[in-house]
């Protein structure tokens, strides 16, 4: 059918006109909804790092909310390791470490992360009214993206509890791997520092055997070499003296109780 | 429900299959047919956008400029694809995390377009509705059955339920690992083509 250049254009601006009302009134009428699965999608995760949920079990929301009693969470101080005073509900990680006041720019690392908060939320679970593990958030950069993730660390301050992450771009069926169970079950028990304190975590090439004969190693992912170079090097940033560590010693002393 | 119409419904299923017949929407049938819990939901996704673009641009059909139809199709079916991913981010997060890019790539679905295009540019909103269910039940029983078979000899499991109990996990099921990545679907849909023709020889291409 032929029409004129006039009708046309009005045609397509009354298409767009609809079709965006559509799309914008889907996207704000829905945000709320989204905004709170996301949030219990973190919860969540915290739960399966600490293992205090099995691989795959599904939770729903208050499910979720029994089981988060036993966690306190703490916007700790990253330099000192002290805990602050700052309410952890409302307290967002991710815009603390962008806005100048709240932040500092990062050492040179390779996890490409340029600015660390000055607070950081952490989770702390409790068993019998003792604090038992800590959930600390991590995050960098893998192949094609950035990875967010908890790792769980024991009391000790050294050992780790468990590995997760919530949200990355990975190559499904390579760097996606470490969402595999089966690779995040050989985290726990690995150790965290060498006898000088520096953080030895690394995930190597090929396999590494179990927890005792190599404490320090993970297997690699097969295939995804800089996506298992990604991990080890956000943890060596998160876990190193600008990161979590100031507040794993104090947490192995007790002040965190 | 008239003759005519029950053809346009069924007839995509095996008839004219959009995948097996005209082997459109092939990349989406390997990427999310490692589970089928996630082929499930890509399946519910492109029926609905699949049905809903059909239907409103039949209704335009004699209203959209022929100069820019292409562009005027592409608009409605991203709109109604975006819709249909907030939708899903926001009632079943989980799964549509797991189909991560593969909700909005529904937009270069060929299929989609390709029924728009080809169906229902030139018959009326019913029809046409019919026909973008038809269709999207073709390209979901192709998926279904290539999920359930690599979920199956894959993971061992049938919607996450264990039906071959792996060795690693104390069982005896060596699980086959070519399956579980996206380039062993096109085994499994190579074979559904294979079948589909011997069965109905009409749908062999001339050779030469």
């Amino acid at each position: 059918m032929r029409h004129d250049a006039p009708y046309t254009l009005a045609f397509c601006g009354a298409v767009c006109v609809v079709c965006a009302v559509l799309v914008s009134s889907a996207a704000v009428s829905l945000k709320e909804d989204q905004l709170r699965n996301a949030e219990l999608d973190k919860q969540r995760n915290v739960l399966f790092a600490a293992g205090l949920a099995g691989p795959g079990e599904a939770l729903d929301a208050e499910e979720v909310q029994r089981r988060f009693e036993s966690v306190r969470q703490r916007v700790v101080d990253l330099a000192s390791g002290e805990p602050t005073d700052v309410d952890p509900v409302g307290f967002d990680q991710a815009k603390a470490a962008k806005d100048p006041e709240t932040s500092r720019e990062a050492p040179p690392n390779r996890a490409s992360v340029r600015r660390l908060p000055n607070h950081a939320l952490v989770y702390e679970v409790f068993e019998d009214g003792e604090p038992v593990m800590a959930v600390l958030p991590i995050q960098g950069y893998g192949l094609w993206s950035t990875l967010y993730g908890f790792l769980a660390v024991r009391r000790d301050g050294n050992t780790i509890g468990g590995i997760t992450y919530y949200q990355h771009g990975e190559t499904p069926g390579l760097g996606g791997e470490v969402d595999n169970p089966n690779w995040k079950a050989l985290w726990p028990g690995r150790k965290i520092y060498d006898d000088s304190g520096s953080p030895m975590i690394r995930v190597i090439k090929g396999q590494a055997g179990s927890a005792s004969q190599a404490p320090h190693q993970v297997d690699g992912l097969t295939g995804a070499t800089i996506t298992s170079n990604g991990v080890t090097n956000m943890l060596a940033l998160w876990l190193g003296d600008s990161g979590f560590r100031a507040y794993l010693e104090n947490f192995r002393e007790g002040q965190g109780s | 429900m008239n003759p005519a119409s029950t053809k346009t419904l069924l007839d995509p299923l095996f008839e004219s299959n959009p995948i097996a017949l005209q082997v459109l929407g092939i990349c989406s049938a390997l990427a999310v047919t490692s589970k089928m819990e996630t082929a499930l939901v890509m399946c519910a996704a492109v029926i609905s956008v699949l049905a809903l673009s059909n239907l409103s641009i039949s209704i335009l059909r004699n209203l959209i400029p022929s100069n820019v139809r292409i562009i005027v199709q592409l608009t409605i079916i991203a709109s109604l694809v975006i819709m249909t991913d907030q939708v899903l981010k926001a009632y079943i997060y989980e799964i549509s995390k797991q189909l991560s890019v593969f909700v909005g790539l529904i937009i270069t679905n060929c299929i989609i377009m390709g029924r728009a295009e080809a169906y229902a540019m030139q018959n009326g909103p019913l029809d046409s509705l019919l026909d973008g269910i038809g269709n999207g039940l073709g390209y979901s029983v192709v998926l279904m059955a290539t999920a359930f078979l690599r979920e199956l000899l894959a993971q061992g499991t049938v919607f996450g339920a264990v039906v071959l109990p792996k060795v690693h996990s104390g069982g005896w099921y060596n699980p086959n690992g070519l399956l579980g990545v996206s380039a062993g679907a096109f085994f499994i849909i190579g074979l559904f083509i294979w079948a589909l023709r011997s069965w109905k020889t009409d749908q062999v291409e001339a050779e030469g």
